[in-house]
């Protein structure tokens, strides 16, 4: 295994494609075809992130974001994973809630979003829904979809060797629909992450990401925005590669069942 | 008293074409610690009735009978080993996949997984304890696969076509280790096979079925001393034999 080697070269290679476009977007920016307060250089846009991480308003406002984001999805995993496994597993269930999820699947969840805030009021409370109905249906289906593709052998094999149907469950099913489990959790991730910026943008009052970016808008700020963008793209990123990479390192790759990602 | 009496044992699926007969009327004793092997080619219905033997499937009339007792459903008297190399769990190194039936039996930890160890030794891998499967050759798969089957201590092993997705040579060598494994533990085998020639040098006694429907046509005794020689006049004599109750669907005597 030459772990190490492909990890450097897709750095350097994830390096070139960011260094090319933040150059191509600076050359822009300089060229002087547009106003400056429309498209700050990249500079000013560091100084901005520097000035928001240094006096701390910054980091109080990733801080409370992805409070929602994780709360929301906590609920969304709590609800959805077993719920999906359930589906998964007996028939009954599934013929009930399957129809709820087809239907209520393709409503965009920002467009509960007035319908929360009439519900819940401005505030934690409606944006943390919003996260929750976002992240559900990916966690949901995925695990649905997950105890669906369990190689029958592994239940024969389990219910031969004595496994009743709680160790089934336990200790053959949940392992067994783990690479779907964990892709659910990255999209639901992706999903909250998507959802909460647009919700506090919208519900939030003075609080979150996207509510900064919201605020600098009114007062022509677009390198406080493009600032909070960055933190936003960051914090998206860092969850994707260190906490699912990592998961997915520690679990379903180390067992071999999905192939090392490219890149 | 045989080990495993199958009585009359029948079943029939229901399909668009009709009823179709699986298994018709299926008889035969096995008797403590044998290995028998079911040969007959596809569609016989050998793996259907190993299937009713391990109770995963009831048969339509008829019954088996394991120490006198009917068999109603799964139980842990019986192992079983698959054809499918998938069958091992992937997040579970080989080890604990062995260690897996002492877990619901409710083995305690220390002692569980020094059985499971021995259990590898018996199958020569306790090397690779800790490998997970997808680092394993399809025989060490299959070798770790015997070994599962073997921990919780059935009085009865199931083999479904456990080497026929192996290569020639490494077929060999595992059909030569699971006949040490059986001097070794003493358990009754049925082994499902197409291969005549592996009938031959594993089975005690070979009970020949024939397809549509699926029905024993011959119950042929090996009277050679083991280890078998492959290519002793005797053992070519077997293969004949059993290839003449086959007919001319057989497959060939070197069983590819």
């Amino acid at each position: 295994m030459s772990a190490f080697p492909d990890r450097t070269r897709s750095m350097h290679r994830a390096a070139t494609s960011l260094v090319l476009v933040a150059a191509a977007y600076e050359g822009i920016a300089r060229s002087g075809y547009f106003p400056a307060a429309l498209l700050p250089t990249l500079p000013a846009v560091g100084r901005a992130l520097v000035e928001g991480v240094l006096d701390g308003s910054l980091p109080g406002h990733a801080v409370s974001t992805l409070y929602r984001v994780l709360l929301g999805m906590a609920l969304a995993v709590v609800f959805g994973l077993p719920l999906g496994i359930l589906m998964g597993r007996f028939r009954p269930i599934e013929g009930f809630f399957l129809p709820l999820a087809s239907a209520l699947m393709p409503i965009p969840s920002l467009a509960w979003v007035p319908v929360f805030i009439l519900w819940f009021g401005l505030g934690n409370a409606t944006a943390i829904g919003i996260v929750f109905y976002a992240a559900l249906f990916p966690m949901l289906l995925n695990a649905w979809s997950g105890v669906r593709s369990v190689n029958p052998l592994w239940l024969r094999a389990g219910s031969a060797m004595g496994a009743d149907e709680r160790s089934l469950f336990w200790k053959v099913i949940v392992p067994g629909a783990s690479p779907f489990i964990i892709t659910g959790l990255r999209q639901a991730f992706l999903r909250a992450w998507i959802a909460v910026v647009g919700a506090e943008m919208l519900a939030a009052s003075d609080w979150g990401l996207g509510w900064v970016i919201f605020d600098a808008k009114e007062f022509l700020k677009t390198d406080v925005m493009l600032a909070a963008l960055a933190v936003i793209g960051l914090i998206g990123f860092v969850f994707e590669r260190l906490v699912f990479g990592t998961l997915e390192r520690a679990t379903v790759l180390r067992w071999g069942m999905v192939r090392e990602a490219n890149g | 008293m045989p080990h495993i009496e199958v009585r009359d044992v029948s079943l029939t699926y229901d399909t668009p074409a009709g009823r179709v007969a699986g298994v018709e009327r299926a008889s035969f004793d096995i008797e403590q610690s044998e290995f028998l092997c079911l040969v007959g080619p596809s569609g016989c219905g050998k793996s259907t009735l190993l299937n009713i033997i391990a109770g995963f499937l009831a048969p339509t009339s008829g019954e088996i009978r394991i120490g006198g007792q009917a068999v109603t459903g799964r139980g842990t008297d019986r192992g079983i080993v698959f054809q499918d190399f998938a069958q091992l769990f992937p997040w579970r190194t080989a080890l604990r996949n062995v260690a897996f039936g002492l877990e619901m039996k409710g083995v305690p930890n220390p002692e569980r997984e020094k059985i499971a160890l021995e259990q590898l030794r018996l199958v020569k891998l306790e090397k690779f304890a800790d490998a997970y499967p997808h680092h394993l050759s399809g025989g060490m798969q299959q070798r770790v696969a015997i070994a599962r089957a073997l921990a919780y201590n059935p009085a009865v092993l199931l083999m479904d076509e456990p080497f026929a997705a192996l290569d020639a040579l490494t077929r060999d060598d595992m059909q030569r280790l699971l006949e040490d494994v059986w001097r070794e533990t003493r358990k009754t085998v049925v082994y499902v096979t197409h291969n005549v020639a592996e009938a031959v040098y594993l089975a005690d006694r070979v009970v020949v079925m024939t397809p549509h429907p699926g029905k024993v046509k011959a119950q042929v005794p090996i009277r050679l001393a083991r280890p078998r020689d492959p290519l002793s006049v005797e053992f070519l004599d077997y293969q004949k034999e059993l290839l003449r109750h086959l007919g001319d669907r057989a497959a060939k005597p070197d069983g590819a």
